[in-house]
């Protein structure tokens, strides 16, 4: 073993759309508890990155490594099992059911034991891992609050804590700040900076006071391409990225 | 029972306290009402109200079950329901049809293992499909079940069906009897009242939701949602099947009619009427179906059952869509919001 071993390692992967090349050729290193922002206008291919790392769209053509392991041909469930979590752009929640349950549902897919009958007891582990998340999440006041009650903040929050179940070793945050009140920013760098440091993540995000403040490195996409690659001070005073995304607003 | 009174749950909480936490003052009336009902009322009321509630509402519930957790709207319930009936004619010594003589110990439980097993296939045909499409497909599982019990002689006798069926005296008990009839329905409709109560809690319930709400999430989370839609259709077609049962002792016969597109349609009726989001939702259709049913006819005069039961469907959909039980919690929200001081001013 001369290379380290990364916790992602991208090789030319690419995903079309019918005549639509939404990723081309991308290559990228993630190593282990790195954390690293996705940058890009509206479009650029972000998110179809993130499917194509989690199997929700997988890749057309090239490789993905997870920890060294070859996963681009992984169904989606086997590779959350493996610790590798996201969140999505437009929360994906079970709107009937509450806080709490949903917490837990996130917990039970992880572990071994996810079809029962039996009503989880006071001291059961995935009851309390479920718990233990709310709480990270802050909102234990809400647990038994039914999701289609909760303020979009608090989806967006409860979207975070979904992607913290069993043992998250890789997290892929599409757009957690979209939506937020400053104080709930503030919030959610706070919370992504004080997760455990051997838990790695990319976090796509529009508002470069979140993104630059909770990363390490930056990579910036532009049509379905890598454009640049820097440091977040490096990325903030590059003249070409200020004058074609972050001048521009919010793409 | 001393944790009854304790007022801050413990870790050292048993079974029975957890159980017996959630009961509130109006759930002991309305199980003192139901223990006192059959010895203060008529045989008429004890038995072709009462019991009839019971039993159509223990059918209905097992659509709740689908629909409301399931988000699957299945219309062949009663087609369980009934082929459970059937069975129970057939095997345990009805006149006509195939003529078997089996003890009751083993044709009643052979007959519900029977009508789950179909449900269980029923499914998983039609689990694959969503929405007006699982409709379609169970509706055409009713129908094609109508028209092969119209035409089997060998098995269902055709059209004359089965008649004269009464409950076996097991135990030495005449189960006929208005109050013994009255208390076997009460059970088994408790049973499945609280079974779906319990699981709708339980993990397999909430992966139910979870799967009505989102499935993609569900399936991205790794659970095998095929396979929880298809429990659940094996699950409510075992509830269906112990409402045909004793549908079958009720009427003391069974046959095509008995299956046919209006008792089908009459399942959904009670179901969407009493609403579909909590398990008490289909038993209070079912009364009001119940009570329609025997008394439309004193009320407005004339065979007027359809026009009345089609009106008040219409209504409550229309100002409802959650049933009785919606207007229940709307009723609940506004005086909440009454009593509430008004944040605006
Ligand atoms: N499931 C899909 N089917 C067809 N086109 C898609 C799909 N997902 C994304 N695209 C297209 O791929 C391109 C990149 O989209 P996306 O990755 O969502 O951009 P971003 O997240 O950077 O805003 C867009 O042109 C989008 O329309
Ligand atoms: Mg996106």
């Amino acid at each position: 073993m001369s290379a380290a071993v990364h916790a992602l390692e991208l090789q030319g992967v690419s995903r079309s759309f019918g005549a639509l090349k939404a990723l081309m050729d991308i290559n990228m290193k993630v190593g282990p508890g790195e954390r690293r922002a996705v940058l890009g206008a509206n479009g650029a291919g972000k998110t179809t990155l993130f499917n194509a790392i989690t199997g929700d769209f997988p890749p057309t053509a090239g490789r993905i490594r997870y920890f060294g392991e070859d996963i681009t041909g992984l169904p989606a469930h086997e590779r959350i099992r493996r610790g590798l979590r996201r969140t999505y752009q437009s929360s994906q929640l079970f709107h009937g059911l509450t806080v709490l349950e949903n917490l837990f549902l996130a917990v039970r897919g992880v572990s071994r034991a996810r079809f029962s009958f039996r009503r989880p007891g006071r001291n059961d582990p995935a009851m309390e891992a479920a718990e233990e998340m709310m709480d990270t999440v802050r909102m234990s006041h809400l647990a038994h609050t039914s999701v289609s009650e909760l303020a979009h903040g608090q989806q967006r929050q409860l979207e975070i804590g979904m992607a913290l179940a069993g043992a998250p070793r890789f997290i892929l945050f599409d757009e957690p700040a979209a939506g937020l009140s400053s104080a709930e920013r503030t919030e959610l760098v706070a919370m992504l900076r004080n997760l455990p440091e051997h838990i790695g993540y990319i976090i796509i995000e529009h508002d470069l006071d979140v993104a630059l403040r909770v990363v390490s490195y930056c990579t910036i996409m532009h049509n379905g391409a890598i454009f640049k690659e820097g440091r977040p001070d490096e990325i903030e005073q590059d003249p070409e990225v200020q004058r074609i995304y972050l001048g521009s607003g919010h793409g | 029972m001393a944790s009854v009174i304790e007022e801050t749950p413990r870790e050292s909480d048993g079974v029975l306290a957890r159980l017996v936490r959630p009961v509130r003052w109006y759930h002991l009336v309305i199980a003192l009402v139901l223990l006192v009902f059959p010895f203060v009322s008529t045989g008429f009321w004890t038995v072709q109200i009462a019991a009839q509630t019971f039993i159509l509402g223990t059918i209905a519930l097992s659509l709740m079950l689908l629909a409301g957790y399931g988000g699957m709207v299945s219309l062949s319930q009663l087609t369980i329901a009934g082929l459970a009936g059937y069975m129970v004619a057939v095997f345990g010594g009805a006149s006509g049809g195939l003529g078997m003589f089996w003890p009751p110990i083993v044709a009643i439980p052979l007959a519900i293992l029977i009508a789950t097993a179909f449900a269980t296939l029923v499914g998983a045909l039609s689990v694959r499909t969503e929405g007006i499409y699982t409709i379609m497909i169970t509706l055409a599982v009713g129908m094609a079940f109508y028209f092969f019990v119209l035409q089997n002689r060998e098995i269902f006798n055709a059209f004359n069906g089965f008649a004269g069926l009464r409950p076996p005296p097991v135990l030495g008990i005449n189960w006929r009897q208005p109050e013994y009839f009255y208390f076997l329905s009460l059970t088994v409709a408790a049973f499945g009242y609280f079974l779906v109560l319990y699981l709708s809690r339980a993990p397999f319930g909430l992966a139910l939701q979870a799967v009505r709400d989102n499935p993609r999430r569900m399936r991205a989370l790794g659970f095998n949602i095929q396979a929880h839609r298809i429990a659940a259709h094996a699950l409510a077609g075992f509830i269906a099947a112990l409402g045909g049962v004793l549908m079958v002792w009720l009427n003391t016969q069974i046959s095509p009619g008995s299956v046919g597109l209006g008792p089908l349609i009459s399942i959904l009726i009670i179901a969407i009427l009493g609403g579909i989001l909590h398990p008490i939702g289909p038993f209070i259709g079912a009364l009001i179906f119940v009570l329609l049913d025997n008394f439309a006819m004193q009320l407005i005069g004339g065979d007027r059952f359809n026009t009345v039961i089609g009106l008040m469907f219409l209504l409550i959909v229309l100002f409802s869509p959650d049933g009785v039980l919606g207007l229940w919690k709307m009723a609940r929200e506004r005086l909440k919001a009454s009593k509430k001081p008004s944040a605006d001013w």
